[in-house]
């Protein structure tokens, strides 16, 4: 078992298959000589060489359906889109492509790219550079979206990603890169279905993903300590699709769910398992679902501003009080 | 090019015409539905660059308007047809339609309804070639309408650097739509426009497909040398609407009335009866019989062919059971779960 930082993981997860496949190749910009913005293609393009490891132009759209196009004849690519908001250029080939051609081909071709691109907000980054967008991909039917909360996942995600015959998005997280976590030395997979329950407990349940699991542990631990109340964190580390079965099972012994998302809270991930509460187990609920999202904002520059605009642990600590009414 | 060739491009074009010219009666009664869109006028494009490619080898990817590239391909007339009535024995399962044809064993990589979309995947899939070191290259139809989108000069710039097997051709009918391409577009003549990317290039008539074969050739050994992409700009012309639904009202009768007299089947057919290699009855025979061919063979298997069952509306959405979504060797620890041992 080593210790790994997130961004080793990805690399980690790049270079064992790539040595594994040589049809495996990475593309994006500034990843091969550069070594990737995030260094989670570090040290590959010396090991890989240049038609393996593709320092593209800036071009989200063209080499996005460029990497596409490459997989239709058995190449299989890591996309890294160097934010996420950049990826709404590349949506088209993302959505229009890559999600609907084993469709509408009747079966016949498929588009197993990994398409990996860290959203959230970081260090005063600024409107363009803050936002997420798993609530676009979640939604488009043909495309799977994962999103790893810790080295161990995104390393085992990557892997099973890159084997995984479907398209895979996957939701990396700028603040997520440096932090440590243990991942074991033998190879190994992440399912790309699923939750996991990171911490057990009979009070609330909660839900997060990605970063937010964070601040949800962040909570449970202060709730713990202070006030005795022990809530059960629920990493949704598969955004589509979600494990309805584990929400259920979950709320079924707790009664209770709250939702923590960094994004605003229309249309996205705690509105879809406020839905699946609704769908699966409304007369197991004791008390109304509550989300705990960011202020319907575009992503502010003033760090108040900024820290104001997203939820905290503290955030996720007061509407577990007041859903207990403490 | 041989007699016994031009006789059999003249009769595919023919078949072509034919075929569409059937799509559209089927469409007025009501046993296609959704959009439309025809190829007659440009028979000479698809038939003249296949035939100096390697159809069912080299891949093929174009727009909406592509029954007649799949067919060339080498793609069952009788399965696009079945495709276009929706139905299950259609070569996309009657999931496709009219603009989504594929036929991945004749390396047909499909119809795209995204104006500019393919540009990248044929790029993307001569990069997959040239990583496999593969004889193919490919060959990407599209309108000059769609050289305004920004996946063309992506396209252009990516297929350049990296010194792709990609052969683009421009299929210049002078419209987008409703819209004439001087009212769109600043460089009217668009091999120019890929200049810019050091790309070599050539433009030609796109109705006399003698002319079109001539300059494919030189297009497709450049590609498939290995010397990198090519641009190809054929001008030609559309006789009916954009699709189906379109009026057709913004174009002069006399433009119309230029073209018509520069149709390709036309155009090959008098050179054969002038040179006495057919005859007029010859000719007529041969119609006769695509005729009867595509309401016998064809339509009557399209009308008769099953819709796809409602309970296989959910197929082909993810694949299935992929051995990857729950690994069964060496899966991680999930917190909590049963999923796996670790
Ligand atoms: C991205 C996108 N924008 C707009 C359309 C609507 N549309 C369909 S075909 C077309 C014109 C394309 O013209 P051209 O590329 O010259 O091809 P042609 O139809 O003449 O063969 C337009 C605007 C579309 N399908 N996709
Ligand atoms: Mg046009």
């Amino acid at each position: 078992m080593a210790e790994l930082m997130y961004w080793e993981a990805i690399q980690r997860a790049h270079d064992e298959e790539m040595a594994r496949d040589p049809m495996v190749i990475c593309m994006g910009e500034d990843i091969g000589v550069a070594g990737g913005t995030y260094k989670a293609t570090s040290g590959l393009y010396k090991k890989y060489g240049a038609e393996r490891v593709i320092d593209t132009p800036i071009s989200e759209g063209g080499y996005t359906g460029l990497g596409i196009g490459a997989s239709y004849v058995g190449v299989r690519p890591i996309i890294e889109i160097m934010s996420v908001n950049f990826a709404w250029l590349a949506t088209d080939q993302i959505v229009n492509t890559a999600a609907k051609v084993r469709y509408m081909s009747g079966g016949q071709l498929t588009a197993p790219v990994v398409f990996r691109s860290p959203g959230g907000t970081a260090h005063q980054l600024g409107a363009q550079h803050s936002a997420r967008m798993e609530k676009v991909f979640m939604g488009i039917a043909g495309l799977r979206v994962v999103t790893p909360s810790n080295p161990l996942q995104a390393y085992g995600l990557l892997k099973s990603a890159v084997r995984c015959n479907d398209p895979v998005f996957i939701n990396e997280h700028e603040l997520m890169y440096n932090m440590k976590g243990d991942v074991p030395d033998d190879e190994c997979f992440f399912p790309l279905e699923g939750s996991e329950v990171t911490r057990s407990g009979n009070d609330v349940s909660i839900f997060a993903y990605n970063i937010s699991v964070h601040w949800a542990l962040a909570a449970a631990k202060i709730l713990s300590e202070k006030y005795d109340i022990e809530v059960e964190v629920i990493d949704l580390y598969s955004l589509s699709p979600l494990d309805r079965e584990g929400i259920k099972q979950s709320v079924s012994k707790t009664h209770r769910a709250l939702i923590v998302e960094e994004a605003e809270p229309a249309v996205g991930v705690g509105a879809e398992v406020m839905a699946i509460l609704n769908e699966e187990c409304f007369y197991e609920l004791d008390a109304p679902p509550v989300r705990v999202s960011a202020v319907n904002v575009p992503i502010p520059f003033n760090h108040q501003l900024e820290k104001a605009s997203i939820p905290s642990a503290k955030d996720v600590v007061d509407a577990v009080l007041s859903m207990l009414n403490k | 090019m041989e007699i016994a060739d031009k006789k059999r491009l003249l009769q595919e074009m023919l078949f072509a015409r034919r075929y569409e010219e059937r799509c559209y009666e089927a469409y007025v009664e009501r046993k296609i539905g959704g959009f439309l869109h025809l190829y007659p006028g440009q028979e000479a494009c698809a038939h003249g660059v296949l035939e100096a490619a390697r159809p069912g080898f080299d891949y093929v990817i174009t727009g909406y308007r592509d029954h007649i590239h799949a067919i060339k391909c080498g793609a069952s007339v009788k399965s696009v047809m079945a495709e276009l009535f929706a139905k299950e024995t259609g070569c996309s399962k009657g999931r496709g339609g009219s603009m989504h044809i594929f036929d991945v064993a004749k390396r047909f990589m499909g119809g795209y309804a995204l104006v500019g979309g393919p540009f990248p995947l044929a790029a993307g899939i001569a990069k997959g070639v040239k990583m496999q070191g593969g004889q193919e290259i490919c060959i990407c139809f599209l309108g000059d309408a769609a050289n305004n989108q920004g996946t063309f000069h992506e396209s252009l710039n990516m297929a350049k650097v990296w010194g792709l097997p990609v052969l683009y051709v421009c299929e210049n009918n002078l419209y987008g739509i409703g819209t004439r391409i001087d009212r769109s577009t600043a460089v009217v003549e668009q091999h120019k426009r890929v200049s810019g990317y050091n790309i070599p290039s050539n433009m030609v008539d796109g109705q006399d497909i003698e002319v079109v074969y001539e300059a494919a050739q030189t297009a497709v050994e450049h590609v498939r040398a290995g010397k990198g992409p090519y641009f190809l700009e054929l001008m030609t012309y559309r006789y009916r609407g954009h699709s189906m639904s379109d009026s057709n009202a913004y174009r002069e009768k006399e433009e119309e009335k230029k073209w018509s007299e520069r149709d390709p089947i036309i155009i090959l057919r008098d050179r054969l009866l002038a040179s006495g290699d057919l005859t007029m009855d010859a000719y007529k025979a041969m119609d006769d019989e695509i005729i009867e061919q595509i309401e016998v063979d064809i339509i009557q298997y399209a009308e008769e062919s099953p819709e796809p069952s409602v309970d296989e509306l959910e197929h082909y959405v993810l694949a299935d059971n992929d051995p990857y979504v729950w690994p069964k060797k060496k899966m991680a620890r999930v917190k909590g779960r049963e999923y796996g041992n670790g």
